[in-house]
């Protein structure tokens, strides 16, 4: 299992944590010495200059010191310029994840986590990643906001209803860690715990066999679009009542508006939620929204749509 | 043109406020702002008796994981309803409308606020709205948390609705009292009292008066939408609709964000004056504490967004918050810094005001420089929503704002009642609420820190020994606040007269009697020099009478 | 005092009639201030659906009948015109008299408000009886998009805000209209005229807001 990182902080089990955690005892350090700056000045000089008979006065009237003050407003400024800049820094790297990451699909629900890796396969109340791999997961919401945190690894983010929000990580030994939501859902909010089990890439290339059983994924997508896309839609590039398919993931299209979109998640549920949204150039707002596909079905068939190249 | 002969009833006021009419109508119709203030005091201080319940009620049951004596429900309406009614039934209020009412007028050298009738309505509202919170609690309770994120606030149950409008009516409350506070500073100063010879205190509350009138409508509009939302369904915030959840958050916080230098503003502000009475020395750096208190009130509107750094807004959203988060702590530091340095070569007693402000010297420090962790976009991955949160607020409010109010309580109090309380139990319970607030406090950012979260009813075992250290911790804080009120409510009964100026004090409010009379002062006073022109040691000390012509 | 005409003494904790009435001003500059920032939050709201929605708000937008929106339009400004005219005549006024000029404009001012009022109430019900009702409520199939509620959501929302000023501003004037007429004001005292006046110049002004993004956006 992992050391624990000193008394203060949980282990840290991810490729990023190390670098929070500098940056934790960097500030940490810091406001040490500012606070005994500051208590160490009110102890002392009440201290040396307490009153020692109920008539005595102040020795000496000191309106203002300019060079005193400036003193104290530019170090303090040039020092939280400092950590703005190391903090803007280590937030980069933990919201850009690697081009190489597995992608993951997670849904937050009160009050259960669902993942599912990129083959489709999904263990209840259990996020399964290989060891050494970066990791990314696009998550949202069925109902409220949500949050995703994993102490030990240190990343946080927001899940939210209607709208795709992502985070990634790496760990680079295999062991178990808590996931717990950090942003209050209601009754069971302190309940909506899971686990990330990290294994070995081995381990892991194995899951079909061992934990994992395919439930939902491109296979699924793929039937979903033969079943209501297809009459408007073509996977070889011609056109009907929609743009075809082919090659739309990542694709840029331009809007009736003017406006550009590239194709992702979120611009794919809303063409399927509130088709009206954005319409294609050249195309008339055809399209009707399917509120019996589930957010499951979406993200199947995205994953569908992500082969089609 | 005016008449400016004495009225004939003058002197019929020329008794202290406190006897200047007897039985309750003469208090709840009064347009007297000394008696408006002292109405405040005991609504904010049984709200925050009340809050502190709640407190205490949560505290014991995080005793232990899993359900101690409450369901998980009851819980969340706990924290809830403590969070509420700390910020907007107490800490809001607290300093500006209870001390403000009472002092602000005596400091200016002015006979009332600039309009007393908007005074008196805005209690009577800031008295609606209470009822209409606490009544909550009957009509199904609330469970959102004191933030209210939609789409959990427009789906859940309870009587969000009830609540939301309350808030909406205690901002009125509160638009009206800085408005008003903003108009006296401007127009009733006495002659002689420029704006750079009004106490910092005045300062501080004319800060936070711009921030109370440009602030508060935005929650207002923000809690009207949410209404409307709840009963009309007009979606701006439903994904479900076509909303966007995130918009009420930007909303929120865009009020909420300047509304915690609400709180804070005038806490410093009573920490300016005491610190310099009790040391007999000059203020050092009149113009920088000044100038800083109306630097925070800008700067504040421009960091809401830091509050939001994992809520999905851009990469590029999150640096310029950041940014600016840091620039909004170098003029909170400039006061410590500067309340520091006022010590310099002082003559410095320990009385009790003078304790609590020692003790807000530390605990705001250890507060704000811990903000300066959540400010940081890397770090606050990983501590936002967690203890280290709760730690720090609790710290800057409780351990800044309220640990200033009650200072400022034991300093005007001879003033307000015109009797002294004890001195030593005074000074025994700031140092326990001291020591239970570290203990109870400093325990939650190691519990932060180490990835508790916050809002929990459960949570690992993991964490038990440092919850329960610190609940223990809260016992401790109640222990000493009960010592303290009753050592208040005795000297009631002690009936030792107070003088008109006990701590040696150089502002206008102690060149009259304690309590003062109804008119304030018989002659409008000339000033002609500054609030905290002190003598030193060896120079006649010219007595507070010097100020006037 | 003994010639029977009626001088307001300015009020006891004011040095000063001048003192007083810079106050009321000021105090009720801040207040507009807070009005502003009320509305601000709606505005807010409004931009954020334009821009999500741009289609849906211009679509929707054309079932706002612009025309009655410029008869109202009419309505506040000239009122706007009377008001300042009231309070004119208030500073030429002699003490202890009515002025039949301030009196009369006030009166114009209240009811040209209450024409605004009508012709909301009018445009209201169409409203309501084609189901361009608030959220949930919306029931109309005319205009083409999903979302649309969205639009009328935010137009009640304001137009009923503004509606309910427009409702305080006459219960106010009508105050002033009764001192008026027992002549309280004249060129030493009318600061309720003046305040009043200012408080019905916001409201006029934003309405000069609300009339083009909703009713001309189309
Ligand atoms: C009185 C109220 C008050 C005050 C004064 C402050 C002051 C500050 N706050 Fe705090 N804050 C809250 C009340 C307050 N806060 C509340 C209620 C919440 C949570 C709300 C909720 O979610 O429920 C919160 C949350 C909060 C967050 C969001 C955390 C999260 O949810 O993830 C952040 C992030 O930036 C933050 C930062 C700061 C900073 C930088 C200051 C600064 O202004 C502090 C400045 C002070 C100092 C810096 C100390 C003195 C200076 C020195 C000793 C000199 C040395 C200084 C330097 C080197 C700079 N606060
Ligand atoms: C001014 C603001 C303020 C103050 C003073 C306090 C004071 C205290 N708070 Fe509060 N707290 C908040 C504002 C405040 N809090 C807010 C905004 C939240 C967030 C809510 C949310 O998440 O939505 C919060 C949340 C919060 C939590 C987190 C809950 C959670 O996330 O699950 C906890 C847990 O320990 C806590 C504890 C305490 C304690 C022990 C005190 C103690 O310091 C209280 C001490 C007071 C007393 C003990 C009472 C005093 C007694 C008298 C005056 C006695 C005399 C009277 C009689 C005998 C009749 N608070
Ligand atoms: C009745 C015809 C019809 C059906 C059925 C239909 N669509 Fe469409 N779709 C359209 C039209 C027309 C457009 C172009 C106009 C627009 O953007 O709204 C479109 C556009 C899209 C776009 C945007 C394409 C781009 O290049 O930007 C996506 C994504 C999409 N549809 C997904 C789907 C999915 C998934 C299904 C099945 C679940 C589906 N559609 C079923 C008619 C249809
Ligand atoms: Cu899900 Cu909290
Ligand atoms: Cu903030």
């Amino acid at each position: 299992m992992d050391t624990p990182n000193g008394y203060w902080m949980p282990p840290a089990a991810s490729t990023v944590a190390q670098s929070v955690d500098d940056l934790y005892f960097v500030i940490f350090w810091l406001c040490v010495v500012f606070f005994f700056i500051v208590t160490g000045g009110v102890v002392y000089f009440a201290y040396k200059y307490r009153r020692k008979h109920p008539d005595q006065l102040a020795t000496q009237q000191i309106g203002h010191n300019t060079l005193l003050e400036a003193t104290w407003t530019i170090i303090p400024a040039i020092l939280v310029i400092w950590i703005f800049v190391l903090g803007f820094r280590v937030y980069m790297d933990l919201i850009v994840a690697p081009g190489d990451s597995l992608e993951y699909q997670v849904t937050a629900k009160q009050w259960a986590w669902d993942f599912r890796d990129p083959d489709g396969c999904s263990v209840p109340g259990e996020l399964h990643v290989p060891a050494g791999r970066p990791v990314k997961l696009t998550m949202r919401s069925d109902d409220v906001i949500h949050s995703f945190y994993i102490a030990d690894f240190r990343v946080k983010q927001d899940v939210l209803p209607g709208r795709y929000s992502s985070v990634w990580f790496q760990a680079d030994k295999p062991g178990t860690h808590n996931i717990q939501c950090t942003e209050y859902c209601g009754t069971s909010h302190s309940n909506m715990f899971a686990k990330v089990v990290v294994h070995t890439p081995e381990e892991f290339a194995n899951r079909a066999q061992t934990f994992c059983k395919v439930t939902v994924g491109k296979e699924h997508g793929e039937k979903l679009y033969n079943n209501q896309c297809a009459a408007c839609h073509t996977i070889d590039g011609n056109r009907l009542v929609g743009p075809s398919f082919k090659g739309i993931w990542g694709r840029e299209g331009k809007m009736s508006d003017g406006s550009k979109v590239i194709v992702d998640e979120n611009y794919i549920v809303e063409s399927i939620r509130i088709p009206t949204a954005k319409v294609v150039e050249g195309y008339p707002p055809a399209m009707p929204a399917f509120p019996t596909l589930t957010n499951d079905d979406i993200a199947s068939i995205i994953e569908y749509m992500k082969t089609l190249k | 043109m005016n008449d400016h002969a004495a009225h004939a009833h003058d002197d019929a006021h020329d008794v202290p406020f406190l006897e200047d009419g007897k039985g309750w109508k003469s208090w709840l119709f009064t347009l007297d702002h000394k008696r408006i203030g002292v109405m405040y005091l005991w609504s904010v201080l049984i709200a925050f008796a009340a809050g502190g319940v709640f407190a205490l009620l949560l505290r014991l049951e995080l005793m232990a994981p899993g359900k101690q004596y409450i369901e998980a429900d009851t819980y969340n309406r706990f924290f809830t309803l403590h969070g509420a009614i700390m910020v907007f039934l107490f800490i809001i209020p607290a300093i500006p409308s209870a001390m403000g009412n009472f002092v602000l007028p005596l400091m200016l050298g002015a006979k009332d606020v600039a309009f007393p009738r908007l005074n008196l309505l805005s209690f009577w509202i800031y008295g609606i709205g209470s009822i209409m919170a606490l009544s909550s609690i009957v009509f199904g309770g609330v469970e959102t948390g004191w933030t209210f994120y939609t789409p959990y606030s427009t789906n859940t149950s309870g009587a969000v609705v009830m609540m939301t409008l309350s808030v909406f009516v205690l901002g009125f409350s509160s638009i009206l009292t800085g408005l008003n506070f903003i108009v006296t500073i401007h127009k009733m100063r006495a002659p002689g009292m420029s704006f750079f010879r009004m106490p910092l205190f005045v300062w501080a509350t004319y800060a936070t008066s711009i921030l109370q009138v440009m602030a508060t409508p935005v929650l207002g509009i923000t809690l009207l939408l949410l209404v409307a939302e709840r009963t009309l369904g007009i979606g701006i915030f439903d994904p479900a609709l076509g909303g966007d959840p995130v918009l009420y958050q930007h909303f929120f916080w865009f009020y909420s964000h300047p509304a915690v230098y609400i709180m804070i503003l005038p806490g410093m502000g009573v920490i300016s004056e005491i610190i310099t009475v009790f040391s007999r020395k000059t203020i050092f750096g009149y113009r920088a504490i000044a100038y800083s208190s109306l630097g925070i009130a800008i700067i504040s509107f421009l960091v809401w967004g830091h509050h939001m750094f994992l809520s999905g807004q851009s990469a590029y959203a999150g640096m310029v918050f950041s940014f600016l988060t840091f620039l909004v702590a170098i003029p909170s530091a400039i006061k410590v810094f500067n309340w520091t340095a006022t010590l310099y070569k002082g003559s410095i007693s320990f009385d009790a005001p003078m304790m609590w402000t020692l003790s807000f010297m530390v605990l705001f420090t250890i507060g704000g420089l811990t903000g300066l962790f959540l400010g940081a976009l890397g770090v606050d991955v990983h501590l936002h929503d967690t203890y280290f949160v709760v730690a720090h607020f609790h710290y800057v409010m409780m351990g800044g704002t309220v640990i200033a109010f009650y200072a400022g309580l034991h300093y005007w109090w001879p003033k307000m009642f015109g009797v002294m309380y004890r001195e030593g139990p005074a000074k025994f319970s700031a140092i326990i609420v001291f020591i239970g607030f570290n203990a109870t406090f400093f325990t939650q950012f190691v519990l932060g820190t180490r990835g508790m979260p916050r809002r929990y009813y459960n949570y690992l075992d993991q964490y038990q020994p440092l919850h329960q250290f610190s609940t223990f911790g809260s016992w401790i804080i109640g222990l000493g606040f009960i010592v303290m009120t009753v050592n208040l409510l005795a000297s009631f009964k002690q009936k030792v007269k107070a003088p008109a100026n006990p701590w040696g004090a150089r502002t206008l409010e102690w060149s009259i009697p304690s309590p003062p009379i109804t008119h304030n002062f018989h002659k409008t006073p000339v000033v002609t020099e500054g609030p905290y022109d002190f003598p030193v040691e060896g120079q006649a000390a010219s007595g507070a009478e010097g100020k006037h012509a | 005092m003994n010639t029977g005409i009626v001088r307001r003494q300015h009020a006891h904790h004011f040095a000063t009639a001048d003192q007083e009435f810079s106050a009321s001003k000021l105090g009720m500059w801040l207040f507009l201030v807070t009005e502003v920032l009320l509305f601000g939050g709606l505005f807010v709201g409004y931009a954020y659906g334009k821009s999500v929605y741009p289609e849906m708000w211009h679509e929707a937008s054309k079932h706002l009948d612009w025309k009655l929106g410029a008869l109202n339009t009419l309505f506040l400004i000239t009122s706007s015109f009377t008001m300042v005219m009231a309070v004119n005549a208030a500073q030429r006024n002699k003490a202890g008299e009515m002025n039949g000029k301030m009196v009369g404009y006030l009166i114009a001012t209240i009811a040209l408000a209450g024409c605004f009022l009508v012709v909301k109430y009018f445009e209201y019900s169409h409203k309501f009886h084609d189901g361009m009702l608030p959220g949930i409520y919306y029931t109309y199939s005319g205009v083409q998009n999903a979302n649309a509620h969205y639009f009328f959501g935010l137009y009640f929302l304001m137009t009923g805000l503004h509606g309910f000023h427009v409702v305080v501003g006459m219960i106010l004037l009508g105050w002033v209209l009764v001192r008026a007429t027992k002549g309280h004001f004249y060129s030493e005292y009318y600061t309720p005229v003046e305040v009043g006046g200012l408080y019905w110049h916001l409201v006029d002004l934003i309405w000069i807001y609300l009339f083009p993004l909703l009713y001309l956006v189309g």
